[in-house]
This record gives structure tokens, C-alpha cells and sequence, in this order.
């Protein structure tokens, strides 16, 4: 292995796998999904929604195989089950004294062990390895254009709301006393994390897609005091991290959703220490402009 | 400006309207039988202690609660109706803002215009006036592009008074205003609150700190889960009245307020 690295260029390293067929598909839809959910994230990381994004992405689960199971596409039954399991958070929530993680712990595992059994007793040929951690490298045609028409959905609603979810994010009480309805905004906002986790869970599966709807967020947060350029930021070291992540998993047989969230945990690291303003390692004389 | 605000309201209707107010949350009252009147061009304060309900209030002249009993007029209109026609601001306290979040001094502002954009929120260059000159009145243009968490308690307070100079509100809810404030700031906005009453705004302000509604606030509303004294400051402010609202208590000694020329004398 170490002879092979050593006999390539970085040329060869990222254009030899592009000759086949599933390496181009995988990067493709690595690349979209990992800007898609770095969008999203920047709303997810600014209104405090970690644990949502966790519990939803976790929920969405038996949605998906029920989806499968009456051969409807997989975002429907993930929107049913990610809306639903946020609606009955508020709910048990609000009528009993458990406090909200607690509630949010409970429901989302719940869902997820519902999920499990549902696999396992549904006769399919739905692929559990491939619903937990992703299998870019294997997606299907009619997954990527699947994939392909929930994404261009997430980014039409983000696009169209940005700035009402930007506003809802930052100070909801004003939003509301201007005459926005931010029950409406709550809702779309979740549904559309719900509709990310489903396109996440291509690339990285269930489990680690929360990592897709926090991280890159999180780095870009640390970089800049500007929406518009955290949303960019977000959407490039996310999509990097995917592209990059794939190539890794290529060339060093390395499980893929495992290895894309691990570079994008490295960029949030660097960004970490040595941000301008923000890292540990921050330049001290930085002036405000 | 002075004319936008009131074109077509007359002077004697009320802006803010509310009559019999009861509020409760799952059982608990929280505020009962709140009348309030305020015409154009008004400053008046709500005081009360912690928990006497003028959140409540404040969260019922916005729409936020629905009163069990009793109504609530804004300008003529229905709440909803009146936030939708853009006649009610609200300026927070520091303490609910999150500052460390990625907008622009010029973009809170901006937030202002937006219940008079259409839906993608894309300003205009009237709403860009707007900001500019809302900006202009609390001395705050040369940091329009400070990030709003780079901004000193004060100047954040001027920039989410701004916003609402910016969304042209006739009526504005003020939550303790004054606090931590710096100098500058405090006569400063004192300034504008009477510029905003001759303009015919009705400002709402919602505070402990009784030295401030003594120096201009024309009315004054007493709360304690109800209303218990309204009308002109000088006849209101009475010790009596004071100790009622604030259970007994010595309100100076309450919030520690005293000022240092009453221990003087």
C-alpha cells in the first residue's frame, strides 16, 4: 500500500478513479449532498438544533423502511417519521415533567430501535449496512436521481427562505411581532432536515449523517462574522471534505461515510486552533473592519 | 416620516387599546382585568416588579398569548392585523439576544424592513434609505458593518432601536431600556424618545428603574398581576401607590437603584 502512494502523483491520485463509472457517480453525489447538508447546517448550529438534527436523522429510520416496503420513495416515509417524531417530542414534552433532552433521547432512540425491527421483519432486499453507514461507492441510478431531486428541493426552500429563516434564527420574537408566522418557519425547517437526513444517509448513512447537519456549520462559524460567507464556507469545506473523503475510502479501502466525516472533523479541528478571530491559536491584533 | 406615521389616524383614537385583559397560562393567572388606553404621541411606563406580569402584557400587545377574557386593540386594529401592517416594534433586552450570531450591525437593521419586502426579502433602495437613516439617528453609520456582537451593550441597544426607527412602527414596546447602557446611549435615546412622541409614536416602556419614568415618561401604568394606577406621572408616583406596587417594599431598596444624592441629603 505504501508502494502504491508512493508510485503516483497527486495527479494520478485524484484523476485515475474518475475513468470508472462508480467513482464519478460517488463523487458527484458526495459533493452535492456534503453542500446541501452544509447549507442546511449553518441553520442548524446557529439556532441551537444539534440534538434535533441527532434525534431527526436517527427518526427518519423506520420512515424509510416503510417507504421501501410499499415501494414509496424513501423521502416521504422520512418526512412522515421526522416531522411525526419532533411533533411527539412536543408533546410528551409538554405533557409530562421530563425535561426536553431527556424526551429527545427517548423518542429518537425509540424510532431508531422501531427502525431495526422493522428491517429486520419486513422480508426486502432493503440493505441495513447500507441504511446505517452509507455506500456512495454502490449508489444505484435511480438513488442518485432520487438523491438529486430531494437536494434541489432542500436548496429551493433554503434559497427561497433564507432570510426568514436567518431572522427566525436569530430573533424569533421579532420575525413574529412584524407579522411572520414562525410556526410555519419551525416546520419547514424541520422538514427540510429531514429531508437532508435522507439524502445524508447516501453518502454517510444514518448514524454519522448528523455529523454532515453540525460540523461543517460549526467550522464555518468559527471562521467569519457574516452569514452569507459562513453559508459558503459551510458549503465548501463540506463538499470538500466529502469529495476528499471519497478518494480516501478509494485508495485505502476505507469505509466511506466513516472516512468523509473524519476529514470533515479534521477541517473543523484546523479551523479550531488557528481560526483568524476565533481559534485557539487566534493572531492577536485582529482588528474589526 | 412624521406624516407616514399619521397619515390617517386620528388623534383621538388610541393606539394601544386594551381593555379587561386577563391572561393564564394552564390555569395560573398571570395578569386579570388590564385596561390600558394610549393615544398618539405618548410615552408611558410599565412598571412593576419581576413576575408582576408585564412581560405577560408586553407578550399580550404582541400577539404571543391570547387573553382568556377581554380585548386588544392596536391602532384600531386586531393584533395580528396591526403587526401585519407593520405598526409594532419591539426592542429587546440585551440579555435575549444572541450576539455571538454572524449579521452585521446594517443587517439587524435591515430586519426591520423586512415585514415590507416581498417574500425573498430583497431590499430595495428605499429600504436601504430607510436603514441609512435609521442608522444616521442613533449615531451608529460608521459601524454599520461591525459584526452585532462586536458592539458594547449600548450600542446594541441603539442598533435594535434603529431596527425599529427602520420599520417605521407607530407603536413601540421598549423592554428596560436603560439597562446597562452607557452615558452616551441613555441621552441619546432619552433624545429620540421625544422625537418619536412628537412624530406621534406611542412608546411602551416596560421597566423597574423609577428615576427614568419620573424624568419622561408622561403616563405611567402601575402593575401588580393587574393595573393598579394609571394615569399622569405626577399623580401616579405617589408613595402609596409605589409601596402597593411593589408589595411594601421600598422600590429603591428592592432593585437597588438608590441614587447616590438621596443618601447625600
Amino acid at each position: 500500500m505504501i508502494d502504491l502512494f508512493a508510485s503516483i502523483t497527486v495527479f494520478d491520485w485524484f484523476i485515475d478513479p474518475l475513468s470508472h463509472e462508480f467513482m464519478r457517480r460517488a463523487l458527484m453525489v458526495s459533493a452535492l449532498v456534503g453542500g446541501v447538508c452544509g447549507l442546511l447546517s449553518c441553520y442548524m448550529t446557529l439556532k441551537g438544533w444539534a440534538l434535533m438534527g441527532d434525534a431527526v436523522s436517527h427518526a427518519v429510520m423506520p420512515g424509510v423502511v416503510v417507504a421501501y416496503a410499499l415501494g414509496l420513495p424513501f423521502s416521504i416515509g422520512a418526512f412522515v417519521f421526522g416531522v411525526g417524531s419532533v411533533a411527539l417530542i412536543g408533546f410528551v414534552k409538554q405533557k409530562s415533567r421530563i425535561k426536553e433532552d431527556t424526551v429527545i433521547g427517548l423518542v429518537f432512540t425509540g424510532f431508531f430501535a422501531l427502525g431495526l425491527v422493522l428491517v429486520s421483519k419486513i422480508k426486502s432486499n432493503i440493505d441495513l449496512m447500507h441504511i446505517l453507514f452509507g455506500s456512495p461507492l454502490g449508489i444505484s441510478n435511480s438513488d442518485v436521481v432520487h438523491t438529486l431531486t430531494i437536494s434541489g428541493l432542500v436548496v429551493l426552500i433554503l434559497l427561497l427562505f433564507r432570510r426568514d429563516l436567518m431572522l427566525y434564527c436569530f430573533d424569533a420574537t421579532h420575525a413574529r411581532s412584524i407579522g411572520i408566522n414562525t410556526g410555519i418557519l419551525h416546520y419547514m425547517l424541520l422538514s427540510v432536515l429531514s429531508l437532508a437526513a435522507v439524502a445524508g444517509l447516501q453518502t454517510v448513512g444514518i448514524i454519522l449523517v448528523v455529523a454532515m447537519l453540525i460540523t461543517p456549520g460549526a467550522t464555518a462559524y468559527l471562521l467569519t462574522d457574516r452569514f452569507d460567507r459562513m453559508n459558503l464556507l459551510a458549503i465548501l469545506s463540506s463538499s470538500i471534505s466529502s469529495v476528499i473523503g471519497v478518494y480516501i475510502s478509494y485508495w485505502s479501502d476505507i469505509e466511506t461515510g466513516g472516512s468523509i466525516v473524519l476529514v470533515q472533523t479534521i477541517i473543523f479541528l484546523i479551523a479550531f486552533l488557528f481560526a483568524p478571530r476565533y481559534g485557539i491559536f487566534k493572531s492577536q491584533k485582529v482588528m474589526h473592519s | 416620516m412624521m406624516n407616514q406615521i399619521n397619515a390617517k389616524f386620528p388623534s383621538d383614537a388610541f393606539r394601544i387599546e386594551a381593555d379587561q385583559v386577563c391572561v393564564d397560562y394552564n390555569g395560573t393567572v398571570a395578569l386579570y382585568d388590564a385596561s390600558l388606553q394610549l393615544r398618539a404621541g405618548v410615552i408611558c411606563g410599565l412598571v412593576g416588579m419581576n413576575g408582576a406580569g408585564k412581560s405577560t402584557f408586553f407578550k399580550a400587545l404582541m400577539g404571543f398569548v391570547r387573553p382568556s377574557r377581554g380585548f386588544i386593540r392596536i391602532n384600531g386594529l386586531e393584533v395580528f392585523t396591526a403587526q401585519r401592517a407593520q405598526a409594532v416594534a419591539y426592542v429587546p433586552q440585551n440579555e435575549g439576544i444572541d450576539c455571538s450570531f454572524p449579521v452585521s450591525v446594517w443587517d439587524v437593521v435591515m430586519m426591520g424592513r423586512y415585514g415590507s419586502m416581498n417574500f425573498l426579502r430583497i431590499p430595495r433602495e428605499s429600504d436601504k434609505q430607510a436603514v441609512k437613516h435609521a442608522l444616521e439617528r442613533v449615531e451608529l453609520l460608521d459601524l454599520r458593518s461591525r459584526p452585532i456582537g462586536a458592539l458594547s451593550g449600548g450600542q446594541r441597544k441603539r442598533a435594535f432601536l434603529a431596527r425599529a426607527i427602520a420599520q417605521r412602527a407607530s407603536v413601540l414596546l421598549l423592554d428596560e431600556p436603560f439597562s446597562g447602557v452607557d452615558v452616551r446611549t441613555e441621552k441619546l435615546m432619552s433624545e429620540l424618545f421625544l422625537q418619536f412622541r412628537n412624530e406621534g409614536r406611542t412608546i411602551l416602556i416596560s421597566t423597574h428603574d423609577l428615576s427614568h419614568v419620573r424624568d419622561f415618561c408622561d403616563l405611567v401604568v402601575l402593575i401588580n398581576k393587574t393595573v393598579l394606577a394609571y394615569g399622569e406621572t405626577s399623580e401616579i408616583f405617589t408613595p402609596e401607590n409605589l409601596n402597593m406596587t411593589f408589595g411594601g417594599l421600598s422600590p429603591d431598596v428592592l432593585f437597588g437603584q438608590t441614587p447616590a444624592d438621596e443618601f447625600t441629603k
